[in-house]
């Protein structure tokens, strides 16, 4: 079932001046409940302006946003209830944090919401396990921690709201490979406990790649395609001619293709990459 | 070849907290430089590569050890802003290193302070524009610029001063993958073409698979020095302390660890195909 749906929805900046610009544009699509969706596309493709409608950041020059199939703009004055239900993480969260101490900056979101203490103190600890968040920091100052651990108690300070859908834009950017790794197992366990409807932006293919049911790439504010990860990274060089990338071992794959080695899978994961290897390797009697 | 860097037992303390405890980030670096070469830094965050970065043009000075730049003493205070000269920095976040509103007056910034002459500054300017590609927006507002265009004018701030060296420190983090093309092009020319020595720290493991040496950094030490394949063949260690291969290389790791007869020094997309195609031809 569709949780999130755009019907021709466009945003055009800065109308009737020299500076007009049509940032997204008559898009289409259809987000089902529980799904995780990758979003790409490169600087100024109209990603950022696209997820700033979803939760009524923008109210759209045109076409329509359908949150479990209401229109979200209908009644103006209950847009703040959108805001719970769809929970935006930004670039860089970590320097939205202000509270005195770490608890309080996570219990800031489900505070708003009117929930009693007794939920909120439940809410946030348990948001705080999934993230990797031990009990002892609860009482910190969050500007004594680390800019790994920060960036995770503003994401917990959203996931927290437990919002139907959770949006992420690049929450591993500028984070070592480890931290990337910690974040990613992270989301994916909140998810499991929450079935929630989760969309992340990232430049990085491979962790798209192994993360994502589906991808959605947009470019010049049109959406580029939508679909499954398989799909989507058939059509690498496409997908590098607009700037974006694809993962290091599906170029392998094609080109090994392109020299009479093929065989017949889209590849985007090292581990089937090398299953798909060992077995052909096997049937060719070569190991 | 001459070391431009020499790194000599360098012990690095941040002051302490309020109970006065100092924190050890950096325990004894030795490291030599060459001139013109392209080296690659990793580490995860807290390894203590920025730490040494920030030592090789003097923003921080060893609390014991030493550091010396084409011979220059980095805690000789008279003769620094001759080793900043010499000694280039580009940061992470390209808005917080542009300081005019438009492309080329922020070039000129530093050639201001030194008091260059107009015709030669011009001049200067210009080249370092042309060099990064970005001479054709010498008149724009940073402001209208890609992540990517501001790295490269940030670059170019730097260039403009003909330093021997230039330290990176994670300039393409913010960047999207045409940004990051871009920007290691940029660098890449500089170091072949202008025979500029390179410290680029990174997380990218395919922008450190195009040096020609990294050290790896770990709990403020160096761990591993080496070219890149012999470096990267080391996946265990590598994952142990928390760092990545390219996905290239792990794939013949674990090709291998199944009884497969390829190379571990794989770190290209090209030399993974050659060798998965000889293993289906033999």
């Amino acid at each position: 079932m569709a949780i999130l749906e755009t019907q021709q929805l466009t945003y055009t900046y800065s109308i009737d001046t020299p500076f007009e610009k049509t940032a997204v544009d008559h898009v289409d699509l259809s987000i089902n409940e529980g799904e995780i969706i990758g979003l790409m596309g490169h600087t100024g493709s109209g990603k950022s302006t696209l997820i700033q409608h979803f939760n009524g950041l923008l109210c759209p020059t045109s076409g329509k946003i359908l949150l479990d199939g209401r229109d979200i703009w209908a009644d103006k004055n209950k847009i703040r209830d959108v805001r719970f239900q769809v929970g935006l993480v930004f670039q860089y969260p970590e320097y939205q944090i202000f509270e005195e101490t770490v608890f309080k900056d996570i219990a800031f979101g489900p505070k708003n919401m009117g929930l009693s203490d007794e939920e909120i103190k439940q809410r946030v600890l348990e948001t705080a396990e999934d993230i990797g968040l031990s009990e002892e920091l609860m009482e910190r100052s969050p500007f004594e921690l680390s800019g790994g651990q920060k960036r995770r108690v503003a994401i917990a300070g959203v996931m927290a709201m437990r919002p139907k859908v959770l949006i992420l834009d690049e929450p591993t950017a500028g984070l070592d490979p480890a931290g990337r790794d910690q974040i990613f197992a992270q989301i994916k366990k909140y998810h499991e406990r929450n079935k929630n409807t989760i969309l992340i932006v990232s430049h990085s293919m491979e962790d798209i790649a192994s993360f994502a049911d589906r991808i959605l790439v947009m470019n010049q504010g049109k959406l580029f395609c939508f679909d499954e990860t398989v799909k989507v990274f058939a059509r690498a060089e496409e997908i590098v001619k607009i700037g974006l990338d694809v993962p290091q071992i599906t170029k392998v794959f094609l080109e090994l293709k392109r020299r009479g080695l093929d065989f017949g899978k889209e590849v985007y994961t090292v581990d089937y990459a090398k299953e798909l290897l060992l077995r052909h390797l096997k049937e060719r009697g070569g190991l | 070849m001459n070391n431009i860097i020499e790194i000599h037992d360098l012990h690095f303390a941040y002051k302490g907290n309020e109970n006065g405890e100092e924190k050890e980030v950096l325990k004894g670096i030795d490291l030599n430089i060459r001139e013109g070469e392209f080296l690659a830094v990793l580490g995860h965050n807290g390894s203590g590569k920025s730490t040494l970065a920030k030592h090789i043009n003097a923003i921080l000075l060893p609390t014991k050890g030493r550091v010396t730049v084409n011979g220059i003493d980095t805690a000789d205070d008279s003769r620094l802003f001759e080793l900043r000269q010499c000694a280039g920095m580009v940061f992470q976040n390209p808005d917080n290193q542009i300081v005019s509103s438009i492309v080329e007056e922020d070039v000129a910034f530093a050639l201001e302070n030194l008091g260059v002459p107009y015709e030669e500054m011009r001049k200067r300017v210009d080249d370092a524009l042309k060099s990064v590609g970005m001479y054709e927006y010498r008149l724009h507002s940073p402001s209208q610029l890609s992540g990517g265009q501001k790295q490269r004018v940030a670059i170019a701030g730097v260039i403009a001063m003909s330093p021997k060296c230039i330290i990176l420190d994670e300039p393409t983090a913010m960047l999207d993958p045409k940004g990051r093309r871009e920007v290691m092009d940029t660098i890449r020319r500089m170091n072949r073409e202008h025979g500029i020595t390179i410290i680029l720290i990174t997380h990218y493991m395919d922008e450190a698979a195009a040096c020609d040496r990294v050290i790896v950094m770990d709990e403020g030490r160096i761990v591993m020095d080496d070219i890149p394949p012999k470096v990267f063949s080391r996946v265990d260690e590598m994952k142990r302390i928390g760092l990545d291969v390219p996905q290239v290389t792990e794939l013949v790791w674990q090709l291998r660890k199944s009884g497969c007869d390829i190379s571990p020094e794989i770190i290209s997309g090209e030399e993974c195909v050659d060798a998965i195609m000889k293993l289906f031809k033999s």
